[in-house]
């Protein structure tokens, strides 16, 4: 029976009655996770090979489609009747094949799979309306994923291996390797393969993957404000590692620097609201303002900001090593600190 | 009256043109440097007109005023709004100075902004000035000679204009300008010999207030708080500007798209339509940053003025205040301030500006580090 939805996972989309063979319909799969799209479209084609090992398969780009392909790609060949056909990125599609895709969909040939892939987003939601009107058109959607999410794909990922992975060794995991689908599904797929029937725990993960992926300069900027110079030494390595540019490390600087500047700047004995406006944050971030300011003068701001233009300017081109700049001014800005 | 009356304090730039155009030391190409506002242009255009006149530069004839007024057919003046020339922009250039002159002398081609070359566009110019069509001349301008290709300056005849003296721009400022004597005095002294710096000062009240708001700043950098005051403000002002500037010719080239495509929901929808707009909102924003940076380094150079003063107070160098109104306070900064101190202060306005104009620092960033160097 072929039911992709299985190869999906559940939280991504409900389990809904299997959807008919591939061959004699067209199948749409849009969503911007392109993982979960691919594994649509392999599913698709496993079905076809199943029905008939022979059978030819067809990649092709939406960009590339004219009439013309489109009806080669339908047309029977002569080693086989039997065909698989995969477009990518039907959002690039021209205008002038929207009508004959509609009107191949209405009525599609019994011996083609057609499987139209979509990356979401609003291009060509013209043609996608019309295509979802169809009878013969099955849909299957992803939506992206993010935050929290990530965390739950690589638990359902696991319970496809037949594995269990613990929430906290699913949070480490993403913390290690990072918001990248297929590389938490290889991830997942190498543990659940090494360790066949044992529960993946904090223990396993922290075992086999350290460090961190997608570290952000404001985290670092942060750290280096509170004085904990060698966590924010530490990250800034991962951050230049995992290939986060040096201005954008240097711009978080800047925009960390100048609020607690001027949150010491600010005048006493504002209300809150009044003193984030101010200060140009949002409400919450007062607190932890209020936190570190207890270890900054005036002097100490003044010498992180010289430190943070000076290093903007050095990863800009002024300097020879961008990765020797940042740690000077990360080592700069935190020795900056009044200690007491 | 000549082509050259509009050129101030530049006598010995102007004999050693004249002569070229009579035919003495006439070459195919020239280097115009000189410090900005020193009219570098406009000693081009003059140039130009006294080469395509009959007379040398009569300043009557058709010829003459034609090229003055930028409508000759066979002078093209080549400047550019954004931060940078590129390439592509070079090599159109290169293709239209291979053009025969539509009347009976040169095709010339000035380049304003020479120093804004981009690397890749100096090499295109390189060989068109390498090897020349025979009656096309190229006049370059640029702040210094360094500013364009060695292999390019070598193959060219420099020619440099002198800062003109406060006289000489209060003077011309009386006489073409109409401005009264002590206002034209001010207006030179303030603008340091930048001739358009100077007409801007003199004609308009609100250049003036802006100006004396910049140079008021110093005596008040004491906390931190009014540094990073004082840094947002300029940057503020100096978008505000550059806005004003720009936006009306934004919204005019979006008219005109319009115009072009129609206004109806379709037609914008179209693909090329949008490529055309996107391209458009593209230009703008490279136009917006050049002139906030322009005015954030207007900015920047009156500042500089002010702890030029304060030096002279210090070291007693006797020699004229810029900003004479403004002594009893520079008297007080320079009291209560040493002169290494007032060397580092000019130091860091430097930095600021390498780093603003050289390195694409944020100019907030650059500026809140300076004002916290300029500060006590």
């Amino acid at each position: 029976m072929w039911n992709p939805d299985a190869t999906m996972a559940p939280r991504q989309a409900p389990r809904s009655a299997p959807a008919p063979s591939p061959l004699g319909s067209v199948t749409l799969v849009t969503g911007p996770e392109e993982l979960l799209n691919d594994r649509v479209v392999r599913a698709a084609r496993n079905a076809v090979l199943k029905a008939d090992p022979e059978a030819e398969s067809h990649d092709t780009a939406g960009e590339q489609l004219t009439m013309a392909t489109l009806g080669e790609l339908a047309a029977p060949s002569l080693f086989s009747s039997t065909r698989c056909v995969a477009v990518h990125r039907l959002e690039d599609a021209p205008d002038e094949v929207h009508d004959g895709l509609v009107d191949y969909a209405s009525s599609p040939d019994p011996d083609v799979a057609l499987v139209l892939v979509h990356s979401g987003g609003q291009r060509g939601s013209g043609l996608l309306n019309r295509l979802r009107k169809l009878p013969t058109v099955h849909e299957h959607k992803s939506e992206a994923v993010k935050g929290r999410g990530f965390a739950q794909f690589a638990v359902d990922e696991a319970g496809t291996h037949r594995a269990v992975l613990e929430p906290e060794a699913a949070d480490a995991l993403v913390e290690a390797v990072g918001g990248d689908l297929r590389a938490l599904a290889a991830a997942v797929d190498q543990l659940a393969h090494d360790f066949p029937g044992r529960r993946l725990d904090l223990d396993l993960v922290r075992r086999y993957f350290s460090g961190r992926a997608d570290v952000k300069g404001f985290e670092i900027a942060d750290h280096a404000l509170y004085g904990r110079t060698s966590q924010a030494l530490e990250e800034l390595r991962w951050a230049l590692d995992t290939g986060v540019g040096g201005p954008y490390v240097t711009a978080s600087f800047a925009s960390a620097v100048r609020q607690l500047a001027r949150y010491k700047a600010a005048a006493r004995g504002l209300r809150d609201a009044d003193l984030a406006r101010e200060v140009g944050v949002p409400p919450w971030k007062l607190r932890t303002l209020r936190d570190q300011a207890k270890a900054w003068d005036e002097q100490g701001l003044a010498t992180a900001i010289r430190a943070v233009a000076s290093a903007d300017a050095d990863v800009k081109g002024a300097g020879g090593d961008p990765a020797y700049a940042l740690e000077r001014m990360v080592l700069t800005v935190s020795r900056a600190r009044v200690e007491r | 009256m000549t082509v050259w009356d509009s050129l101030v304090g530049q006598r010995h730039a102007v004999t050693a043109l004249q002569d070229a155009a009579r035919g003495q030391g006439m070459t195919h190409a020239w280097l115009f440097t000189g410090p900005p506002g020193s009219g570098r242009s406009n000693a081009a255009l003059a140039f130009a007109a006294a080469l395509q006149c009959g007379e040398q530069g009569c300043g009557g004839c058709d010829d003459c005023t034609e090229v003055l007024a930028g409508a000759h057919p066979d002078v093209t003046l080549r400047r550019t709004e954004k931060v940078i020339i590129t390439v592509d922009e070079a090599r159109r250039w290169v293709r239209d100075a291979g053009l025969m002159p539509v009347r009976h002398r040169w095709q010339i081609i000035i380049v304003e902004d020479a120093d804004r070359l981009h690397e890749r566009a100096n090499n295109a110019l390189l060989k068109a000035i390498e090897e020349p069509t025979p009656r096309t001349v190229w006049m370059l301008c640029a702040p210094q000679p360094e500013d364009v290709l060695a292999t390019i300056r070598s193959r060219t005849r420099h020619v440099s204009l002198a800062t003109p003296t406060a006289e000489d721009v209060a003077g011309f400022l009386v006489e073409r300008h109409g401005v009264s004597e002590e206002r034209a005095a001010h207006a030179a002294r303030a603008s340091q010999g930048h001739i358009g710096r100077a007409r801007a000062l003199a004609m308009e009240e609100e250049t003036r207030n802006r100006r004396r708001e910049v140079v008021s700043l110093p005596p008040r950098l004491t906390t931190l708080g009014a540094c990073l005051q004082a840094a947002a403000n300029i940057v503020d002002i100096a978008k505000a500007e550059a806005e004003a500037q720009t936006d009306a010719q934004h919204a005019k080239e979006l008219r005109d798209l319009e115009v072009l495509y129609g206004a109806d929901r379709k037609a914008r929808s179209l693909r090329s339509a949008k490529a055309a707009e996107r391209e458009l909102a593209e230009q703008h924003k490279l136009r917006l940053k050049r002139k906030v940076l322009d005015a954030v380094d207007r900015q920047l150079t009156e500042l500089l003025s002010v702890y030029r003063d304060v030096l002279v107070v210090q070291t007693g160098a006797g020699s004229h205040l810029v900003n004479e109104e403004q002594r009893p306070e520079l008297s007080e900064l320079a009291r209560r301030t040493t002169p290494e101190g007032t060397l580092h202060r000019i130091d860091a306005i430097g930095a600021a500006r390498e780093q603003i104009l050289e390195f694409n620092v944020p100019p907030l960033l650059a500026l809140e580090s300076m004002m916290v160097a300029l500060r006590g």
